[in-house]
């Protein structure tokens, strides 16, 4: 069975746990955790991913230039990337999307949700 | 560790093994179902190829033959659908477990956030993140109860000033009234609702016991947020106890090392 990178990007510990729970649900994840859009890029540079989950609100580097950054880098423009986050409104989702962003998650998560945008972009 | 906490791991580990064994099931039977449906195709094919071979008069051993053939046909049809039903069986199964799942994975993470810190300002930005991210609110404030003056007063807020919310007298409005029943609060039409601070969308004490130390308020949820459901049920439930405690202990933490700092400083003074 392959192992698939997987990184999760979120400031808050609450939701970070709460999505990192919902993914250990999917076998063949090897889950990778940053606090915030700087510390994401820093273990994209170090490591190949297969799927990216990021929040958008977040000090530092928030979830969408983090979003236009990645998929700058050669390496990365086929990854997929969704978006978690509490903006809720179309225009948001429409912003997240344009910039190369593949799924869009709302906040309060289900845990379903999660494994479900998983397990259809890494195809599994 | 106590019955109740026995009861939800004994519960988490059911539907654990519930999942996976449906997991396995699936799997069989998806198999299953592909086996058949290869069956079936191939039992058309030689049906077709009986029908334009015997294009003449058929012989009555052609006959026979796909008598039988339709017959098994016939068969593994009903085979397919018994499977395909229990597929559909199995999937919404599978969809109210992980629904119990995902109640059990927010009680499991608010409650170990909440006891994660003994620190008073940490304890109030863990059940703030808690009602942002697993409620799905956008405006709501924790007032806690002053014993001396027996007012209510914003000490954190999401969305909105602490200054800017009023102080309640307890007993006095819904807010303060269910501070002294310790009853939660919910409104009964969110649609059209609009702010006021001293009618709330959700009132829910902060309780130690019957001792009521708080409450939170929440004034506006995020748009996506339409309706409350059980697991918003079950993390208020959770909230009003545990974060009452875990308001409770931090303070009585944070009072005792500041004592121990001034301790400290007049032995440092007396030896110096
Ligand atoms: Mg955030």
């Amino acid at each position: 069975m392959s192992t698939y990178n997987v990184l999760v990007v979120e400031d808050s510990p609450t939701m970070r746990q709460l999505i990192v729970f919902a993914l250990k649900r999917v076998r063949g994840l090897n889950i990778v955790e940053a606090n915030d859009g700087v510390d994401g890029l820093k273990k994209i540079s170090t490591e190949k991913f297969d799927l990216i989950l990021t929040d958008i609100n977040m000090p530092i580097m928030d979830g969408l230039k983090l979003v236009s950054l990645v998929r700058n880098d050669p390496n990365y423009k086929d990854v997929p990337i969704v978006i978690i986050t509490t903006e809720g409104a179309n225009e948001d989702k429409e912003r997240a999307m344009a910039i190369g962003a593949n799924d869009y998650i709302t906040k309060p998560i289900q845990t379903i949700k999660i494994i479900e945008v998983a397990r259809r972009l890494l195809n599994i | 560790m106590t019955d109740h906490d026995k009861d939800q791991q004994n519960r988490a580990e059911e539907f654990l093994q519930v999942f996976k064994k449906g997991a396995e099931f699936t799997h069989d039977l998806l198999k299953e179902n592909e086996r058949l449906r290869y069956q079936n195709l191939e039992i058309e094919q030689q049906l077709q190829h009986l029908h334009a071979s015997s294009a003449g008069a058929p012989s009555e051993e052609l006959l026979k033959k796909i008598e039988k053939l339709e017959m098994e046909k016939k068969e593994i049809l009903g085979r397919i659908k018994h499977v395909e039903a229990e597929n559909i069986d199995f999937a919404n199964r599978y969809v109210e477990i992980e629904n119990e799942n995902n109640m059990l994975a927010n009680l499991y993470i608010a409650s170990y956030q909440l006891h994660s810190t003994l620190d008073f300002k940490e304890v109030l930005q863990v059940i703030l993140e808690i009602v942002i991210n697993l409620i799905g609110a956008e405006e709501f404030s924790i007032l806690l109860l002053d014993e001396k003056t027996n007012r209510l007063q914003a000490v954190a807020s999401e969305g909105l000033e602490n200054k800017e919310i009023p102080t309640f007298e307890l007993g006095e409005g819904i807010i303060g009234r269910m501070a002294k029943t310790g009853e939660n609060y919910f409104i009964d039409e969110l649609e059209g609702y609009e702010r006021d601070f001293h009618h709330p969308v959700v009132c829910i004490p902060l309780k130690i016991k019957e001792h009521v130390i708080g409450v939170i308020v929440i004034y506006k949820l995020l748009v996506q947020k339409e309706k409350f459901n059980d697991v918003d049920y079950e993390l208020f439930t959770l909230l009003a106890g545990h974060a009452a405690t875990a308001i409770f202990s931090s303070k009585l933490y944070t009072e005792s090392e500041r004592k121990l700092n001034t301790i400290q400083g007049f032995i440092d003074l007396m030896t110096k």
